[in-house]
């Protein structure tokens, strides 16, 4: 498959890499200021370099990635609130042109999910966000495995940069404004935390589970969400003394969608530590599954980026 | 496995037909008291001091150690004779033993949950949020552990709450009403996905 990437961030820039080792080639990848388009694939490695090195990824405008020839388009941009632009754009320009796909931005299926799937429906293009939930952690194709109509409710821990700071508090006794330090220093952490520690991001992941589960209508604005902010040691210290962790739980169910600081069994499977994530889904006949790994990163998440070009590839 | 607990202390075991009478020739009354006990060693044996300490009478012993309940912890149900009224002093001195007693043949099904409150809670007058939090019926303060911080104004707190069976929901929505008048914040449980 020939894929255009947009967004040369670590997860754009680790789907580049790997592209070739899944037997795919890179016709075009963009960052938000320049691109390198070669219809007869690029040399991922070299326009990366020439990023890295201050020149930009190549001489071609990001637009004309977008319009390069491609199977399937992967959106890796940042993800961006409200109207979820330019990575809602970016869909809506492929599936015109009866392209592919793949979102690693949240955006697009956060905050406009009805939109997709009715841009979808008269495209003969798909549209697959597996990496947009739990990075590395296969939960979309599970659930689609499943079958999302026997999926009653999903829960678990989907920001590992929030995780990192709870659990490193509660371990080391240490205060939030350390441990951000901290997490900011090891790189766990963005400058801005804000999207992590807020609950947002958790919700982002919240709205896309429940737009999946329930068949779409959901936004950010309908996830009740808090963050971790305000949550002194004194009660992580409390929470352990009763056998208990609180932890950034995200909560789907057909009553509602939460994200914010819950109380879980401190040994129990919810507890993940670090920056791993979870996520345990309600499911009728199979029972209660629970998938973890890593949320987050660029290899990681690229894989399941690339698993996503490979189902629409028939593979 | 059940196991039935040795004769040595039972007050009136004439004949296994015959009406059971204590020492003081009180009419006997068998119960059922379910209890949730923590997995750590001696925990059994605290458990089961107060009944005998009160005149309570052991029969049986249901220890399910493999099947933890939601909250991870084991299951014990008790079959036991006392005198008639001596109950609810047995189930006390349990409670006051920390056990957690989750169901008597006299009381229906009990659930217990815990929050965590945080916040300015020394100003905001604790024992009001307390009694605030009791007056939905269905909910009971029956621990409360505080942290407040020399030279902090944020504080925690963490209280047990007991609730009637199906009455978590309520009792968890009084604590969100209580604590948005009075600006602290919650940490619930989750309930339904504690495993």
């Amino acid at each position: 498959m020939k894929l255009a990437v947009l967004g040369a961030g670590a997860v754009g820039a680790s789907v580049a890499e790997l592209a070739g080792d899944y037997g795919h080639s890179v016709t075009a990848i963009a960052d938000s200021s320049t691109a390198a388009v070669d219809p007869e694939g690029i040399d991922p490695d070299a326009a990366l370099d020439r990023k890295a090195s201050g020149e930009g990824l190549g001489k071609a405008d990001p637009d004309d990635a977008l319009a390069a020839e491609y199977d399937v388009l992967v959106e890796a941009t940042p993800t961006t609130l409200g109207d979820a632009e330019p990575g809602f754009s970016h869909v809506a320009a492929a599936l015109e042109r009866d392209r592919h796909v793949v979102l690693a931005n949240k955006g697009p299926v956060a905050e406009r999910y009805d939109d997709v799937r009715a841009l979808e429906a008269d495209s003969a293009g798909q549209v697959l966000f597996e990496a947009t939930v739990g990075g590395a952690i296969p939960v979309l194709s599970t659930i689609r495995g499943l079958g999302a109509e026997r999926v009653s409710a999903a829960r678990g821990i989907l920001n590992g940069t929030a995780n990192f700071v709870l659990t490193r508090m509660a371990a080391e006794g240490l205060s939030y404004e350390h441990v951000l330090a901290e997490a900011q220093d090891l790189g766990v952490a963005e400058p801005d935390p804000a999207f992590d520690v807020e609950g947002t991001d958790a919700a982002l992941k919240c709205a896309i589970l429940a737009n999946v589960l329930y068949g779409g209508g959901y936004e950010l604005a309908d996830v009740d969400v808090a963050g971790i902010r305000e949550i002194p040691v004194s009660a992580l210290e409390l929470a352990v003394d009763g056998g208990q962790a609180i932890r950034l739980v995200g909560d789907v169910n057909p009553d509602g969608v939460r994200v914010g600081p819950r109380l879980v069994p401190e040994n129990g499977t919810l507890a993940v530590s670090g920056t791993q994530n979870i996520v345990q889904l309600e499911s009728d006949h199979a029972g209660r599954l629970n998938l973890s790994g890593a949320g987050a990163g660029g290899p990681e998440t690229a894989s399941a980026v690339l698993a996503d070009v490979d189902r629409l590839g028939g593979v | 496995m059940r196991n039935t607990s040795p004769d040595g202390d039972s007050g009136g075991r004439s004949a296994p037909d015959a009406p059971r009478v204590a020492d003081g020739g009180e009419q006997l009354q068998a119960h059922t008291v379910r209890l949730e006990l923590v997995d750590e060693p001696g925990e059994l044996l605290r458990a089961l001091n107060p009944i005998a300490t009160h005149g309570g009478n052991l029969l049986s012993i249901f220890h399910e150690r493999g099947s933890l309940t939601p909250r991870g912890h084991i299951p014990v149900e008790i079959d036991l004779e006392c005198p008639a009224g001596r109950l609810d002093t047995i189930v006390d001195a349990l409670r006051n033993n920390g056990i957690n007693v989750i169901q008597t043949d006299a009381e229906r099904y009990r659930e217990h949950v815990e929050v965590v409150l945080v916040g300015a809670l020394i100003e905001t007058d604790l024992s009001a949020t307390l009694t605030a939090i009791e007056e939905c019926e269905e909910a009971t303060v029956v621990d409360m552990s505080l942290t407040a911080p020399n030279g902090e104004d944020v504080a925690s707190a963490r209280l047990s709450l007991a609730a009637a069976g199906g009455a978590v929901d309520a009792a968890l929505s009084r604590v969100r009403e209580v604590a948005a008048e009075k600006d602290l914040h919650v940490i619930e449980p989750l309930v339904g996905g504690d495993r």
